[in-house]
């Protein structure tokens, strides 16, 4: 849109890795003179909100100056060798599809900090928090920006250690085991996938990840394609997560302290279809071809469960709690992303990635708002805040209750809003899968899929009823209503929801291009 | 040195490259001075003793430096000159500094350690036994016949059962040193007698010529050498403590003073698994196919092992802290030994040593730098529980953050990340042998062993029990803390620093 030089936009895409590092270290020293705030707390969280500011608007410049017309060539590229031993170079790029994530990421981590700058999570210090929160964003940042696949392994590490650590420390009841679950389910995953990764490096002698894509498997095996993929899927499967490996998610995200949902839901989840995506795709195209209908099986039953352990969650008496019903609900719709891209063509795969976006959107302010609402009442149980009638948020605080049934009309994919073209999208590339891939299988998953989102609605319109309405009793006690900092919080995902709902093109003119040239084989 | 006087002297006396020896000569000599210098030294005086050790270690260390330039050999056949007792190539060079600059640092560590024990430990002896000990221990890669081999890692050992039975009227302390002796002994006879049987089928004790010789020995004598080449590797596979040849680990080195299980954990190690590269890559290639298999078995039950010993420690035992490096460095043990397995199966056999080599680096600077801080935290709290540690950040950030680095490098997670990229070469050793199971077998060690450090690191971070009460730092201790600490964050930045190793050939 406007022309940056190429050097500045590399120190940008630079900057945005590499800056949110440097300022957790400097969050751990004491602040400098005219910083120091009205206390150390309050300096330190401010000192967040300043640094995930800088990186956001440097994400924001950085898309301003990104060749629009050309989204599908990698830009802002940085090759520099770092360990040659290894054959590991620090090669960072931004293609079409990259961009919206690290967008979304900067965006969500700025958010994030702003709304614990005014409601800091109870736990200890804010200082370490701060830093977490920092190299975490570091890591989310640089998974969607390195292009050498030892350095992928290196970002998709990097957040386990700050994530269980936010858990554990900030988070609600049996924080401990949920962190455990997470860090150790997660670790296992990846020390798998690191095996695929390096399968794949010694047999094409790189880790290069544009020249592997452009390689599109042609000096792999089938038989390696076919492990390395076995490996590096079920290492990207954990996290993303697809069904029966999900199991850590709920418990995490029940545990978690709403910035850690937030930013779990939001950013971190993508890391695992973003690698489907970038890697398996390009790079062992036949190995993802055997695997494509079982992935979509595994997809849909995933979207069907989640589904239906949200209705039993949302039944009366069920004694559900809200966040773990929608982290079930995040299985679901990561469901309808694993099934995009299992397609294998375009339609499936830019709806996958339209999918992440929206669900990066929505689900954020579903957390914070049941975040805000824990917070209220001090109860995320379902039952316990509808009582016998229902919640009557409509009545008690209005705007909240309206925000609340706004995002989760739009979680179960209302036509106008995000989440309705990501699913539609992924459902279309099922009604005609790539070439290869049995049709009629994928036309059942696809009637499957479609009955869930059936589903989707009926447990979201449940939830609704029993949150936002119901009568207000005379002698119950007043709610807040929203404050202004959860305004300033909310309002960017509330408006990027109708945008991206009522003007796909924006994102899809991105990433459209980018998928073409990476199904044909070749980035650049 | 030879001289145009005299002729025949040349032809009948071996040459000897000072220069080359000197690393493990003057750790000896610096030895024997201090023992001689301990019974003319004052009682108040006995510090100087240490200061000295400490300073010829570092000369040691420093008389590496004009090695660098070139292969050096000496102790050489005067009938034959490349077949030499004695090499200074890279591979010595690294491991020597690697030995050297362990022992340097289990030095520093000794010197605070001495003076907490106020005389309930002999300083001279103390000394001496120590330099010894690293003598012979860098002694032994530089080693390329049996005889020398065997001689080195005797004179690497003995030293060390006296070091751990040191405690005066300690009875764990010389229970430890019994049991470490007898095992040990026990192994190095059953070496002695594999060596025996593989100079018996060969008629040589330098390696390049058994590797040569054992390919077409005297069908006769093939079980017999089979049989040597089996016992041979035994020996040294007690001294990397693997299993099932580790039981001796956590009882020695909670019986041992501090500075010596830090010691015995990174030298004691190196010295094993040095002389295990030397005899299954050098001497006896042809028998890859023998030792292969077993080492990649070896090392997936000492990893397994090793990290369910480590997770089955209790926080609130007496010396747990001691106890989980202990197990935690049998489980380390198990992942040096994946990649001389591997070297069996790859074309490449240097590359893969290499691996071993840089992830040995790695793994020396962390565990001493984590042993380091349990000195430290040892000062106040004598019982050394990994309980002991709760709160340590209040007290003393920078050394929590410190060990919270040192541990999760040793898990391989970053910020720890010389920690991944050693352990990832180390898959990708195993990967490009076609090792599969053995990597796998590794990855979910690798998920264990996480368990135990993130849990230890997260301890340092709780809300301290008691009163936290921030000591000084003796600065000898802080010393070590901080070049432990310093080396592995440039590493960190700088990985290939180490990893070169992997990449260029060692011999």
């Amino acid at each position: 849109m406007i022309d940056i030089n190429e050097s500045v936009m590399q120190v940008l895409l630079a900057f945005i890795v590499v800056g949110p590092l440097l300022g957790a270290a400097t969050a751990l020293l004491p602040a400098p003179p005219g910083l120091k705030g009205k206390s150390p707390e309050q300096a330190v969280l401010r000192h967040g909100v300043t640094v995930t500011g800088a990186i956001l608007i440097a994400a924001v410049v950085l898309t301003l100056g990104f060749d629009h017309d050309h989204p599908s060539k990698m830009q802002a590229t940085t090759d520099i060798s770092w360990i040659p031993a290894l054959d590991v170079r620090i090669h960072l790029g931004i293609d079409g599809i990259s961009l919206p994530l690290l967008v979304l990421t900067a965006l969500l981590t700025f958010l994030c900090a702003l709304y614990s700058y005014f409601k800091m999570p109870a736990g200890p210090t804010p200082k370490a928090f701060v830093a977490l929160l920092l190299v975490l964003e570091s890591g989310t940042l640089a998974t969607f920006a390195v292009l050498d696949l030892l350095l992928f392994f290196l970002a998709f590490e990097m957040v386990l250690i700050p994530m269980y650590f936010l858990i554990a420390r900030w988070g609600g009841e049996q924080r401990t085991q949920a962190a455990w679950k997470f860090i150790l389910f997660t670790l296992l995953g990846s020390v798998v996938m690191l095996l695929g990764l390096l399968l794949i490096g010694i047999k094409a002698g790189t880790f290069d990840m544009v020249a592997l894509a452009t390689d599109n498997g042609r000096s792999l095996t089938t038989s390696v394609q076919v492990i390395a993929v076995l490996a590096i899927g079920i290492g990207l499967a954990v996290k993303t997560p697809m069904w029966p490996l999900h199991s850590w998610l709920p418990d995490a995200h029940t545990a978690a302290p709403t910035v850690g949902s937030v930013l779990l839901a939001g950013v971190l989840l993508k890391m695992g279809t973003y690698g489907f995506v970038r890697i398996l795709l390009p790079i062992t195209p036949d190995g993802f071809r055997t695997f494509a209908p079982y992935l979509a099986a595994f997809a849909v039953v995933g979207i069907i469960y989640g589904s239906l352990a949200c209705l039993a969650l949302a039944k009366q008496g069920a004694k559900g709690d809200l966040k773990r019903l929608i982290a079930y609900s995040s299985v679901g719709h990561m469901g309808f992303v694993l099934l995009g891209i299992s397609t294998m063509t375009p339609t499936g795969v830019n709806g996958a990635l339209f999918a992440n976006i929206a669900h990066g959107l929505i689900t954020g302010l579903l957390f914070f708002l049941v975040g805000a609402l824990k917070d209220r009442t001090g109860t995320s149980d379902l039952d316990t805040l509808a009582e016998a009638t229902g919640a009557a948020l409509y009545g008690k605080a209005p705007r909240l209750g309206g925000l609340l049934a706004f995002a989760a009309v739009a979680s179960l994919g209302l036509p106008g809003l995000a989440g309705f073209w990501g699913e539609m999208l992924a459902l279309f590339g099922a009604f005609d899968p790539a070439e290869g891939l049995s049709r009629p299988a994928f036309l059942t998953f696809m009637a499957i899929a479609a009955f869930g989102t059936l589903l989707t609605a009926a447990y979201m319109l449940i939830v609704v009823r029993r949150v936002c309405m119901g009568a207000v009793r005379q002698e119950a006690p007043k709610l807040a209503d929203v404050q202004t900092y959860e305004f300033a919080a909310w309002t960017p995902l509330v408006v990027l929801t109708v945008v991206a709902g009522l003007w796909p093109k924006a994102l899809l003119g991105l990433t459209d291009p980018a998928v073409q040239q990476l199904l044909a084989g070749g980035t650049r | 040195m030879s001289s145009p006087v005299q002729p025949l002297a040349v032809n009948l006396v071996q040459s000897v490259d000072w220069l080359a020896i000197a690393p493990p000569t003057i750790a000896a000599v610096v030895g024997l001075v201090v023992l001689v210098a301990d019974l003319f030294v004052g009682e108040k005086k006995k510090a100087l003793l240490g200061w000295g050790s400490v300073a010829g270690l570092a000369a040691s260390t420093l008389m590496l430096l004009p090695l660098l330039d070139g292969d050096r050999s000496t102790f050489c056949l005067t009938g034959a000159p490349d077949v030499c007792s004695y090499t200074a190539d890279r591979f010595t060079l690294v491991l020597q500094l690697l030995v050297l600059g362990g022992a340097l640092l289990a030095a520093l560590l000794s010197v605070t350690a001495l003076k907490d024990a106020d005389k309930g430990l002999p300083e001279g002896e103390y000394w001496f036994l120590l330099l010894s000990s690293a003598a012979g221990a860098a002694l032994l890669p530089a080693s390329r016949d049996f005889a020398t081999l065997i001689v080195a890692l005797e004179v690497a050992s003995l030293p060390a059962f006296a070091l751990v039975g040191l405690r005066h009227g300690d009875r764990k302390s010389s229970e430890a040193a019994l049991k470490f002796f007898l095992s040990s002994v026990t192994a190095t006879a059953v070496s002695l007698m594999g060596i025996s049987f593989v100079y018996a089928s060969t008629g040589t004790l330098y390696l390049t010529q058994i590797a040569d010789r054992i390919q077409n020995v005297d069908g006769q004598l093939h079980t017999l050498t089979q049989t040597g080449v089996v016992l041979t590797l035994i020996g040294f596979a007690f001294k990397t403590a693997a299993v099932p040849f580790h039981f001796w680990v956590p009882d020695t080195y909670v019986g041992a003073p501090l500075p010596i299980a830090a010691y015995l954990s990174v030298v004691g190690k190196a010295v094993g698994f040095s002389g295990l590269i030397l005899i299954t890559v050098v001497a006896l290639p042809s028998y890859a196919d023998v030792w292969g298999p077993a080492l990649a078995a070896l090392a997936a039950l000492t990893m397994t092992v090793g990290n369910v010993g480590a997770l089955r420690q209790q926080a609130t035992r007496a010396y747990s802290a001691v106890r989980l490096l202990a197990w935690s460095s049998v489980g380390q043990a198990g992942y040096l030994l994946v990649p001389i397995a591997a070297a069996a199966y790859s074309d490449d056999a240097e590359k893969s040593i290499g691996s071993t080599v840089a992830y040995a680096l790695m793994y020396a600077a962390v565990n001493l730098g984590a042993f380091a801080v349990a000195a430290l935290v040892g000062r106040t709290k004598s019982l050394n529980r990994v309980s002991d540690y709760r709160g340590l950040y209040a007290s003393n950030p920078l050394a929590a953050l410190l060990l919270a680095f040192f541990l999760l490098c040793l898990a391989g997670l970053p910020p720890g990340i010389i920690g991944l990229f050693a352990k990832v070469t180390v898959f990708s050793a195993a990967v490009d042998a076609g090792l599969g199971w053995l990597a796998v077998v590794m990855a979910v060690n690798v998920v264990i062993a996480l368990f135990y450090y993130l849990q230890w690191t997260t301890l340092l971070f709780r809300a301290p029990e008691g009163e936290a009460a921030a000591h000084r730092v003796p600065a000898p201790l802080t010393a070590a803390i901080a070049l432990t600490g310093v080396l592995g964050i440039a590493l960190s930045g700088a990985p290939q620093l180490v990893l070169r190793f992997t990449d260029t050939g060692l011999f």
